[in-house]
């Protein structure tokens, strides 16, 4: 790695691969905080994340092609996303409304 | 310059998404999202994709974290409660992360050794008008059915909510 | 600038409105909306017939958006407009938004009124698109579309099992020509790489002839199976289940006629394939003859109809098929004019015996509904061919181009015109001459059902002089060669249709005993003919049986039963084993969940990588 490092130009730019990696740990964070996290809304949250790391593959590859399609991508998991987040966000309040908890561990209706 | 940039944001990024994984509160993890995705935004500009990162910006950083925060103000969330627990999770989740980052770290080095780079204005093709025209043309059905989606999203979000209100 | 897609567009919004909400609506405004919608675009289509332009010169074309795009396919939303694609439209809205008023009047007390009208104006959609679409597959969406609609239409009296039943072998039977359809399709993808009319056609002439006769008549297997033709025709009589006005609209004007459409919008493919010309003339001149001696033995007046109107499709595509696409296209208007007469008329006769059907229950009926009688007696002399009405011209000008490609097929195409007007007239005579047979007391059909009989009882008369479709279509397709001794064969084809209707008159009014007698002396034969050659029980016995049977026998008892039964059974014990001790997974708690699926994650980058590796 350090001599991958040296071998690189500052002048040239940023290398495509080092915004994979990014997504990568942004990736990673968002699936490690959705094991970890007992609090629902923080593991939406986590799950946010993990789209938007997604995303920003999608905008890196866009510019290694010089490519419109990437931002197209990433323009509909955005829409998606919204989505997603309206009804998920609603269907939090309707378990908090019946449950009277946030705890994921404490939501455990798909056992029986 | 470009490096400077990258890293700088790159470390805000990666800062903000510990953040949100460790906080306890859900408001701070809330904000700390914020962060990422304004960074990321930021990284969008560099990529060359101007129309994403206001995008990013309006609809995730604002409209989307907003709605959280709102939930999460509605909902009184304080700090998650300790009950409960995964076995799996706890036993199986830290190498399991490791493994997850060392594969992706892996798979990414070795599809992508020599590939391109990125500066200002190397790619100019993600303002507004290339996007428009593109959303209009090559992905219309596509574009129009998602708005079908939104609708549903409206509808079904509108009935969940309301079910037990009255 | 028209706006093209605001043709299709209105019956849509007219399905809309009347498909979701016209239970609730009251029955003025489901005649309103679908009425009213079918009738704007008629105007619309009025506009661009009066102000198009030259069309031969320069169509319209209007590319709406990309459909699918996948490597070098390219296909759009684009519907285009040429003379051919006019005339079509002019007959499908024209005769749509007639039968839609009738229906309003013939409807008036069924159940299920909104339904109907939701079904008809969806069908429109389809059927405007099915005749705008500028590629195959847009064609294609339309041809399907109409299936379906013709398939809920026919069904319409779900209730009746005889219904449903006709709805299941029209779609079946569909089926069968819509595969011959989809390949074609494929073999144009694969040959030319596109879709596209236009490109298609260009393209057409340099490709090899065997390529050229296989997409040819795969597209002729379609549209047999769409018009009705041998050996796929056995769905269109028994889809006289249907409502009179669907048997007008669908299975008489519009929909059975997109076969011929297509074939003649495929000219370009049709005559680089010479073999493909030929069969396509063969198959539209046997089912021409079949199909008129079924019709001279039948007694339920709709199902005479049925019969003519197939054995009047092989008649265009007789036409198609010796090169006179032109008057294939000609016939298909002015047999739109008088069949879909012949079937409203039928409809309003029906209206009036109290949903009688059968001619043996009718007779003597020009005393009670003289209006009916008067337009049914215009489209009979039309469908005869009685030289001056409609019939005349189309079916003289598809016979002389017969004579000129063969003189046989000539012959057989003049005995069937004859037995064409025989069985006409017959119907004519059995329903409004002699004594009324039936029970209750028949009565005339409101104006809302007469008015558009008048109008194509006008048309059915007048239609050659109105639509001149050669002189319209001229340069389209090739000039058809000139044939000698034209006004012979024209009198002969003249004498043949005059001298069905005065046999028929001999034998129903003057000497109404003699058919009994010519029936019992013929025995066997007539047997045969009135069960319709028992195509049917053939089809039955070679095809339908042997394909219950077998999956009864093999499918269910030994495959379904023998060996994915027990080979589930054996799966499902193994599983519950397994399951057993597995359950300890399933704790509930959303949190394992997710691992797992992490867990599946990461083993699946690795195999990834492992494999890259491997064949590194």
């Amino acid at each position: 790695m350090a001599e991958a490092m040296q071998s690189i130009n500052l002048q040239a730019g940023v290398p495509i691969s080092w915004y994979l990696v990014l997504s990568a740990v942004l990736f990673s964070l968002g699936v490690a905080g959705f094991l970890f996290r007992k609090s629902i809304i923080t593991v939406f949250m986590c799950i946010e994340l993990m789209l938007n790391a997604v995303n920003l593959s999608f905008v890196a590859f866009a510019n290694q092609h010089k490519q419109v399609s990437g931002h197209i991508f990433t323009f509909f998991v955005m829409v998606v996303a919204a989505a997603e987040a309206a009804v998920g966000l609603a269907i939090i309040l309707t378990v908090f409304k019946n449950r009277e908890t946030l705890n994921i561990d404490e939501i455990n209706s798909l056992k029986n | 310059m470009d490096f400077l940039f990258f890293f700088l944001f790159a470390f805000i990024a990666v800062a903000c998404a510990v953040s949100v994984v460790v906080q306890k509160h859900p408001i701070a993890s809330a904000l700390s999202l914020v962060g990422v995705m304004a960074s990321i935004a930021v990284l969008y500009l560099q990529l060359g994709a101007e129309f994403l990162a206001m995008a990013q910006i309006i609809v995730y950083a604002g409209a989307v974290m907003v709605l959280f925060i709102f939930v999460i103000m509605l909902l009184n969330a304080g700090a998650e409660s300790r009950s409960g627990r995964s076995y799996a999770a706890q036993l199986m989740g830290p190498p399991l992360l490791v493994a997850l980052m060392a594969s992706l770290g892996f798979a990414i080095m070795r599809g992508f050794p020599g590939g391109g780079t990125v500066k200002f204005d190397s790619f100019q093709g993600g303002t507004a008008q290339n996007i428009g025209y593109a959303l209009f043309t090559d992905y219309l059905l596509p574009f129009e059915v998602t708005s079908v989606l939104i609708l549903v999203a409206i509808l079904g979000a509108i009935v969940l909510a309301r079910k037990e209100m009255d | 600038m028209q706006n093209l897609w605001l043709i299709p567009a209105l019956p849509f919004l007219g399905f809309l409105i009347n498909g979701i909400l016209g239970k609730k609506l009251p029955k003025m405004v489901i005649n309103a909306v679908a009425v009213g919608s079918v009738v704007l675009s008629f105007l619309l289509v009025l506009n661009i017939w009066s102000s198009g332009g030259d069309l031969a010169a320069n169509p319209i074309h209007q590319h709406y958006f990309t459909w699918i795009q996948s490597g070098e396919i390219n296909i759009g939303w684009d519907y285009a407009v040429d003379k051919l694609t006019l005339i079509m439209l002019m007959v499908v809205t024209g005769i749509g938004s007639l039968i839609h008023v009738y229906a309003t009047g013939y409807m008036a007390h069924e159940e299920g009124y909104y339904r109907f009208f939701a079904y008809l104006n969806l069908f429109m959609f389809f059927m405007l698109n099915l005749v705008l679409g500028g590629n195959y597959l847009l064609l294609f969406v339309g041809w399907e579309g109409v299936g379906l609609c013709s398939y809920l239409l026919i069904g319409f009296y779900f209730v009746k099992k005889s219904a449903s039943t006709a709805g299941n072998k029209a779609f079946i039977v569909n089926r069968i020509g819509d595969f011959g359809f989809s390949l074609a399709m494929f073999l144009i993808v694969v040959n030319f790489g596109t879709l596209d009319f236009t490109k298609v056609f260009a393209a057409a002439p340099g490709k090899s002839t065997e390529t050229l006769t296989a997409i040819a008549l795969l597209l002729l297997l379609g549209a047999t199976g769409k018009s009705a033709q041998i050996p796929l025709y056995v769905w269109l009589p028994d889809a006289m289940e249907g409502p009179t006005p669907v048997s007008a609209l669908i299975h008489a004007a519009t929909m059975v006629t997109a076969g011929v459409y297509m074939c003649t919008r495929s000219a370009v493919i049709f005559t680089h394939a010479p073999i493909a010309m030929d069969t396509v003339a063969i198959v539209g001149l046997a089912t021409a003859v079949f199909a008129a001696t079924i019709g001279l033995t039948q007694y339920d007046i709709k199902k005479v109809f049925a019969y003519s109107t197939v054995s009047q499709l092989g008649y265009m595509f007789l036409g198609v098929g010796v090169g006179a696409f032109s008057a294939g296209v000609w016939h298909l208007v002015t047999h739109a004019f008088f069949k879909a007469l012949l079937f409203l008329g039928a409809g309003s006769v029906i209206h009036a015996c109290h949903h009688e059907q059968d001619m043996r229950h009718m007779g003597g009926l020009r005393k009670y509904t003289p209006v009916t009688m008067a337009v049914l007696a215009c489209a009979s002399l039309a469908i005869a061919g009685v030289p001056g009405t409609s019939g005349f011209f189309s079916k003289d000008a598809i016979l002389t181009a017969a004579y000129g490609h063969a003189p046989w097929m000539f012959w057989v195409g003049v005995v069937t015109a004859g037995m064409t007007a025989f069985y006409v007239w017959r119907a004519f005579w059995m329903t409004f001459w002699g004594e009324y047979r039936g029970h209750g007391h028949p009565h005339e059909s409101p104006w809302s059902m007469l008015a558009p009989l008048v109008v194509l009882a006008f048309l059915s008369i007048a239609g050659g002089f109105l639509f001149n479709v050669p002189k319209i279509l001229e340069g389209m397709f090739p000039a058809a060669e000139e044939v000698p001794g034209e006004s012979m064969l024209m009198g002969i084809s003249i004498a043949a249709g005059l001298a069905g209707i005065a046999i028929s008159y001999y034998m129903y009014v003057v000497n109404p005993k003699l058919p009994q007698r010519i029936s019992d002396g013929l025995g066997g034969i007539y047997r045969l003919v009135y069960d319709k050659y028992r195509i049917d029980e053939l089809y039955d016995a070679t095809v339908v049986n042997p394909v219950i049977t077998g999956s009864r026998s093999l499918l269910w008892k030994v495959m379904d039963q023998g060996v994915i039964d027990g080979a589930v059974n054996g799966v499902g014990s193994e599983a519950q084993l397994a399951g057993g001790w597995l359950k300890m997974l399933q704790s509930g708690n959303i949190r394992s969940y997710a691992t797992w699926v992490v867990l599946g994650a990461v083993c699946l980058l690795i195999l990834i990588g492992v494999a890259e590796g491997v064949t590194r």
